[in-house]
């Protein structure tokens, strides 16, 4: 077994911040009611619920892709070299690529279809007499452990079947698992139920949260990933791409990708929509004119331009200083960083003209007066009374950006100022498959991948994202 | 009325000469003028005084912010900034560096951008006041729940998709239209379909779902009531009352976008080979062509100035109780 | 309502049919289809169309059709040959001592101080019509002194009603060979000239001086002693010393003649404002003039009514009779009465286009590739069976082009001459499997380099004498690339056993530098690092802008970068020249990006570079060649090959590398054109169809729904 060290990027580091502010977040909210009462309603939602198991699984993908680890490389201890300092490979992987560990090594040469055994293109190679020949040469890895070719279909089945029983063995184990649960937790008309009735319960849905939506929704992730853990180490699931790349590899992949920039650009928006915001409707006068300035000023200009300038000047700044973006991963982890914060930087306007006008409103109010006329700082007043009372628009703008930044990324990609071109990400797989689609057989399964991929996320979210606000807008909450 | 729309405009000098100083220094953060020139020249055989010479020609052979060899109002006007931004406020936006006039250029190539935005705009505006409206008059029904996870459906889906998938089956499969390019005069019209169907398709999700929630909020008030318990079918109260109430909302969100219809779409331009705004900004980029570049952040802010004195106007039209003080 | 409905939408429909043709999908107005006119694409729109300035291949597309320089290579035959144009011959040199006295023409070099070339021109050759040479009665030039006022009402060229054409004299060569050296054209290859042509530099110098006092000094009024006009016809070039390769460069357009009027004429006053420039309007005596010029979407060449006598070329190589080349021998030229270029710059629509008949000719896609082209059963390259049932036929040819993975020598780990450095580039040089890179990226379309000269050029071998044995081996009469062990081998030797560095103990780390960051790029990224790996060697790649990789290259920062070139004429010179020390990109700011700098290697070139194709050369060639396979500046790439694919209505399609003046040669038919666009452009129309009734099937029960709902309301 080889050592491993730990290697937190800098986009890690901002995620575990972020995790931690979620974390955070909850404790703060479930001892406030006007905060956690929205939330009880969205448990009850069938749909809602369904969307969140869905980004759940997202989420813990994207998470365990942003533990990076290094490992230690063996050295010929032969040489005389008796350094005990431990080296540790340049190769920088994530719990997620060491799981996925076949399917990121086995590289094919070229295309191949999903399930293929076959490379997508043709060969050349010398047949009888020195004649060439055109054939289909076999994979070097995609179904290579069958012995002929008929038993694929049955070899699929039989490696399907056994992901169901997984997916049925887990299944069951969480429903006993939430029948313990739902018993010892505040269920207060569930404390003197048998188990065999809260599991009758539970499975015709007779339960206040829909935990039997929330399983059968659960079950297709679930049987997603044992499929995934039977097959994907003997076949190419998703075909490979032009480099014979596993195509679901680098669909999951990108899930981390996805996931940064819709989350991270919100943390970086936060702070600069909140204070400014606030502080401009708070204080009125040259301080909302100054404010006023910087966004409309920033706003007035075509974020695309911003953008390439942003990326340009950090390419710039990479090659000026190439000793601290020693690798590949560091270089394009950085890229990453920049993108965001210059979505964010594009992004936060509108966020801190809504909390603007929003404050100018709350100021007026009888209790900020008094607060005011008794002496209370100005910093407390705005973080005590006002900012609490933001809450809700600043959490419905935040799920409402999410799929709209996750999906500006392709879009960036096309211009060429996405992320980097060496990165996973759903955009480059769009961009790539933009070309394939003149080919003839079509090349469809990268595109095919990136949209399945993406079009979840950003349903989920949006689905999600809708009942957040139908939770949290008074004015809906009205009607 | 009049001297609040002067006073905006007013407004907007300090506003245009910080863009100007922001694009700037964002552009000659990254582009010196050395590797302008050198983009301009081509790969082989660039001398440096060829370099020298093309910087000369373009007055790029001036410090950027500051002349230290001037003295008095001189160390700022002899400069790059300076000789480059003071024409662009009397809309004198000067010669690309490829030596095109950059006011004919975009003059010429904000027709094809039109063509495009503006029947995109109206037939995309039309098709979700229609949508919303369905989805609103059949609420609680099987017809909204569809009518609504179907648009968050579509609003989930990329812009990329939809131009590949549109090309690929219009063009390529079933021959219908051709699958990019652009004609000048009323030749224009069958280059003009897909992308429109595209963009409007695109944004009828987003769009439908939107003016869905506008439309509730009216149809649950008093008015809609009394209107109804005066005999009038739904379809009337939909039309005539609720329409024009929920317009409001509608219209003041949508009053802004208008002016910067001029600047074209990026990424349907590229796609289908439109000679229009949008494309012309790319191009300026990846070209590295400073000129083109600043002429039209300069052009787009004016317009979303523009929007944003429009918006304030259509409010005080809308409502008769708004005052622009 | 629904019958209302339906019927509305069926006249529509009806309507659709019949006012737009059958081909619904036509990009082109109803009105040309059937006519004798060319469609192709432009990519970008060109920089600049000025024959002093322009240097790329995409602006040579236009240039070349409409200016006609001295000279131009035969269409047909290989090796490429010159052969007159608007000259009589092609002149040989005449060599001159430093006193001016004639030499022979076997002479030592070393005494050749000039080269004279004299060019006769054909005469009679008229100009195209332009507004530039219209002429009143009095024989002034009609557009002289206009001004703004007078272009109020015109916004380009077509604007100016009055046209006229003037004889091509030589005087007209000379004023071109003088704007070379106008300091407000930077003219790309002014630098090089003035290191030959006689007076150029000072020419410059005086007209510099000049251009103090008034702002556009007229060119004629100076003197430029290299340059002398003989007779209207002839005049002379001299230049210093003995440089074979000058001819060639006088069959580009930089040599074309230029009308002095034409200069006159687009510099009055407001022409620029209107964007009516030279660098944008050709004037010339070529088979095609530019008619339309709308760089944003579309340009057109038109036949030149007044082209000179032209004809098809009667002989070419062994299998153009069979290949149907000479069918139109002895023909006027040109043979299309007109060329539609459209702004094109996806290359999804360009190619499905082509496939739909829309484009006349087309490269390949690497997409586009395997629906395009096998590989036949000869192993040779043939269109697959859907495109020979097309018709469309393929034409392949080896560019005279190099890709090549260059080692930076300056760079302290991959560079300098030590034998650590030198095993190590061999030993990457034999991982980087170029084969490999062809077929993935290329399907095919290259060949790898065993050097830096393109077979085709003087110097280069096929076969086991053109073969670099420090990478492959000749196995079974073909070149195999040597086992992956032997680099590791090699690399061991050099002192990185299994990619760890015997002194420090550390992997070893290499870096890639590249200004790539698109899709393809990142393919090709990714197999790069691959093969890297394969010695267990970490690559990592430094992708930044072109600007900056160019800065990097300029300093000598980069390690390890591909690059290409493309030649300027077919003279192994003009690959070699590459990798000459003088020419170094650092410092020096030439083209040799490795910045190799080898004496062995810069004396045999300084001797091999000005004589002329003879076996001597061809041994201080491959004596060069083996100095460069050892020290392996580069690991050597590969050179591409161009394939072209063709309708079966064009005719006479060629490849040639070196003319571009080509579009004269080709010729089309119309007639089996409109019948094929009919044929594959039938609009599907069932699924219009479906859609409606699909519409009108989802609005019923909205119907149903809305009147149970109105029911429900009135009680």
């Amino acid at each position: 077994m080889l050592d491993f060290t730990f290697k937190i990027l800098v986009t890690d580091a901002l995620l575990y911040l972020l995790v931690t502010a979620i974390i955070i977040f909850i404790v703060y909210a479930r001892k406030h009611e006007h905060l956690s009462a929205p939330w009880r309603q969205i448990k009850n939602k069938k749909l809602a619920m369904s969307a969140l198991v869905i980004l759940g699984f997202f989420v813990i993908t994207g998470f365990l892709d942003s533990v990076h680890i290094r490992q230690e490389i063996k050295i010929d201890n032969t040489s005389k070299n008796q350094q005990q300092v431990a080296q540790y490979s340049n190769e920088v992987l994530s719990l997620l690529d060491l799981l996925l560990t076949k399917m990121r090594q086995q590289t094919e040469k070229t295309y191949s279809a999903p399930f293929a055994i076959n490379s997508f293109t043709k060969e050349v190679a010398d047949g009888e007499q020195g004649k060439p020949v055109l054939y289909y040469p076999r994979l070097k890895y995609g179904g290579a452990h069958l012995q002929a070719q008929d038993s694929r279909i049955y070899d699929i089945g039989k490696r399907l079947l056994w992901a169901l029983f997984w997916t049925l063995s887990v299944l069951v184990f969480c429903i006993l698992l939430i029948a313990k649960i739902t018993d010892s937790k505040n269920n207060i008309e569930n404390k003197h139920i048998n188990i065999a009735t809260r599991l009758k319960n539970i499975i015709s849905g007779n339960t206040n949260t829909p935990w039997l939506t929330i399983l059968l929704v659960m079950s297709i992730p679930v049987f997603f990933i044992s499929s995934i853990a039977e097959l994907g180490p003997y076949y190419h699931i998703m075909g490979t791409d032009q480099v014979g790349n596993d195509v679901l590899y680098k669909s999951i992949k990108s899930i981390r990708t996805g996931l940064l920039i819709g989350t991270l650009t919100t943390l970086i928006i936060l702070p600069f929509a909140v204070v400014f915001g606030i502080t401009a409707g708070y204080f009125r006068g040259w301080v909302d004119d100054l404010i006023q300035y910087i966004y409309t000023t920033l706003s007035s200009i075509p974020s695309v331009l911003l953008i390439v300038a942003a990326i340009l000047s950090l390419q710039v700044y990479m090659t000026n200083n190439p000793e601290s973006f020693a690798t590949l991963i560091d270089r394009s982890d950085i890229r990453l960083l920049f993108l965001v914060m210059i979505l964010g930087v594009t992004s936060w306007t509108g966020l801190c003209r809504l909390l603007r006008a929003e404050t100018m409103k709350l100021r007026e109010l009888d209790y900020i007066q008094a607060a005011n006329s008794l002496g209370v700082r100005h910093r407390r007043i705005m973080s005590r009374h006002i900012f609490p009372n933001l809450m809700h628009i600043v959490l419905i703008t935040v799920v409402l950006d999410f799929s709209g930044l996750v999906l500006a990324e392709a879009v960036l990609s096309y211009i060429g100022v996405g992320v980097d071109p060496t990165m996973d990400s759903w955009g480059n797989m769009i961009n790539g498959a933009r070309l394939e689609m003149a080919r003839e057989p079509l090349v469809w399964w990268n595109l095919t991948a990136a949209f399945v991929f993406m079009f979840i996320l950003v349903l989920a979210a949006n689905i999600f994202s809708d009942a957040v606000r139908d939770a949290f807008d008074p004015r809906l909450r009205k009607a | 009325m009049i001297a609040y729309i002067i006073r905006r405009l007013l407004y907007a000098i300090p506003i245009l000469i910080g863009i100007n100083l922001l694009t700037f220094t964002l552009f000659f953060m990254v582009n010196s003028p050395d590797d302008m020139a050198r983009v301009h020249l081509g790969v082989k055989r660039v001398t440096t005084e060829a370099i020298e010479a093309w910087k000369t020609d373009r007055g790029y052979d001036k410090p950027l912010l500051y002349n230290y060899k001037e003295s008095g109002i001189k160390s700022f006007s002899n400069t790059i900034f300076f000789q480059h931004t003071v024409r662009l406020f009397v809309l004198d936006f000067g010669r690309a560096d490829d030596g095109r006039d950059i006011g004919r250029d975009i003059r010429q190539r904000m027709w094809p951008s039109l063509a495009i935005a503006v029947p995109t705009f109206i037939v995309g505006i039309l098709l979700n006041i229609t949508f919303a409206m369905l989805l609103a008059f059949f609420r609680g029904t099987y017809v909204d729940v569809w009518g609504v996870v179907l648009s968050v459906a579509m609003m989930s889906i990329s812009i990329m998709f939809y131009i590949i998938l549109g090309q690929l089956i219009m063009s390529k499969l079933w021959h219908l239209l051709p699958i990019s390019g652009y004609d000048s005069g009323l030749r224009a019209l069958k280059f003009l379909i897909l992308p429109v169907i595209i963009g409007v398709v695109s944004g009828i999700g987003a769009g439908s779902r939107l003016y869905r929630t506008f439309y509730l909020e009216e149809i649950n008030k008093d008015y809609v009531r009394t209107a109804r318990a005066k005999g009038l079918s739904s379809l009337q109260v939909l039309f005539k009352h609720v329409l024009r109430n929920a317009m409001v909302p509608i219209l003041t969100g949508v009053v802004a976008i208008i002016p910067l219809l001029f600047m074209g779409s990026l990424v349907m331009e590229s796609f289908f080979g439109i000679p229009g705004l949008g494309s012309y900004t790319i191009d300026a980029i990846n070209q590295q062509d400073f000129a083109i570049v600043r002429a039209m952040v300069f052009l787009g802010s004016i317009l979303y100035i523009f929007g944003l004195v429009l918006t304030d106007i259509s409010y005080t039209l809308v409502d008769p109780r708004v005052r622009l003080e | 309502m629904v019958p209302f409905y339906k019927a509305l939408i069926i006249s529509v429909l009806t309507g659709m049919v019949s006012v737009v043709q059958a081909q619904w999908n036509n990009p082109y107005p109803v009105a040309s289809a059937g006519k004798n006119i060319m469609y192709s694409f432009f990519r970008e729109r060109p920089k600049t169309l000025d024959p002093a300035r322009s240097y790329s291949s995409n602006e040579y597309v236009f240039v070349a059709q409409i200016y006609e320089p001295p000279f131009q290579y035969n269409y047909l035959k290989r090796p490429y040959e010159l052969e007159p144009l608007t000259a009589v011959s092609v002149p040989r040199p005449v060599y001159l001592d430093k006193q001016n006295r004639q030499l022979p023409a076997n002479a030592d070099k070393e005494k050749i101080a000039y080269s004279v070339y004299r060019v006769r021109l054909k005469k009679g050759i008229q100009y195209q019509p332009h507004p530039a040479f219209a002429k009143n009665d009095d024989g002034t030039l009609y557009y002289d002194g206009i001004n703004e006022n007078t272009l109020d009402n015109i916004d380009d060229i077509a604007g100016f009603k009055k046209r006229g054409s003037r004889e091509l004299i030589a005087s007209d060569y000379i004023y071109q060979i003088k704007r070379l050296a106008n300091p407000s054209l930077h003219s790309p290859i002014y630098g090089l000239m003035s290191q030959y042509i006689v007076g150029l530099k000072d020419f410059r110098t005086r007209l510099l001086n000049a251009k103090k006092i008034t702002d556009k000094p007229d060119l004629e009024k100076f003197s430029l002693s290299g340059v002398k006009l003989i007779d209207r016809y002839t005049y002379e070039i001299k230049i210093k010393g003995k440089y074979p390769q000058f001819i060639f460069w006088m069959a580009m357009p930089f040599f074309a003649p230029m009308p002095p009027e034409a200069d006159k004429f687009f510099s009055q006053p407001g022409m620029k404002e209107k964007n009516i420039t030279l660098d944008w309007y050709a004037v010339g005596t070529g088979a095609y003039m530019l008619t339309v010029n709308d760089p944003n979407r579309k340009m057109v060449l038109a036949r030149n009514p007044n082209y000179h006598e032209e004809s098809y070329p009667a002989q070419g190589e062994k299998n153009d009779q069979q290949a149907g080349l000479l069918k139109d021998a002895g023909k006027l030229l040109p043979l299309i009465d007109r060329i539609e270029f459209s702004l094109e710059k996806e290359s999804i629509p360009n190619w499905n286009k082509f496939m739909q008949g829309y484009y006349d000719l087309s490269g390949i896609s690497a997409e586009a590739f395997d629906q395009a082209v096998q590989f036949s059963s000869g192993g040779d390259t043939e269109v697959t069976d859907d495109m020979k049932d097309r018709g469309i036929k393929l034409s392949t040819s080896v560019a005279t082009s190099v890709y090549y993975f260059g080692f930076n020598m300056l760079d302290p780990v991959v560079g300098g001459t030590s034998e650590r450095a030198r095993k190590l580039r061999q030993a990457i040089s034999i991982a980087i499997d170029f084969e490999e890179f062809i077929s993935i990226f290329r399907n095919g379309r290259g060949l790898a380099a065993q050097g830096p000269i393109p077979p085709g050029i003087f110097g280069a071998a096929d076969g086991q004498k053109g073969l670099n044995k420090y990478v492959y081996d000749w196995v079974n009469g073909k070149n195999k690339r040597k086992n992956i062990l032997a680099a590791k081998k090699l690399l061991a030797e050099a002192g990185y056993p299994d990619g760890v560095d015997k002194k420090n103990g550390k992997k070893l780390l290499l870096h890639y530098d590249t200004s790539g960051t698109s899709p393809e790029e990142k393919s090709k990224l990714d197999w790069i690092r691959k093969q890297f790996r394969k010695l267990n060697i970490e690559l990592v790649i430094r992708s930044t802008d072109y600007n900056r990789f160019q800065e990097k290259m300029r300093k000598g920062t980069a390690q390890m970068y591909m690059w290409g070139w493309n030649a300027d004429y077919p003279d192994p010179e003009n690959f070699l020249f590459l990798l000459y020390g003088p020419n170094k990109k650092v410092g020096l700011n030439g083209e040799n990006a490795s910045n190799y700098d080898n004496p062995a290697f810069n004396r045999l070139f300084e001797k091999m570079k000005d004589i002329e194709n003879s076996p001597q050369r061809l041994s201080l060639i491959n004596r060069m060649l083996e100095i460069l396979r050892r020290d392996a500046p580069w690991s050597w790439g590969f050179f591409p090959k161009d394939f072209t694919l063709q309708h079966a209505w064009v005719k006479n399609k060629k490849s040639n590398l070196m003319a571009n003046n080509t579009l004269k040669y080709l010729r089309l038919d119309p007639v089996l054109r409109e019948i094929k666009r009919e044929e594959w452009n039938q609009p599907v129309v069932w699924p219009i169809l479906v859609f409606i009734l699909l519409l009108i099937a989802s609005i019923i029960p909205a119907v149903l729904v809305y009147r149970k709902h109105e029911r429900q309301a009135a009680l």
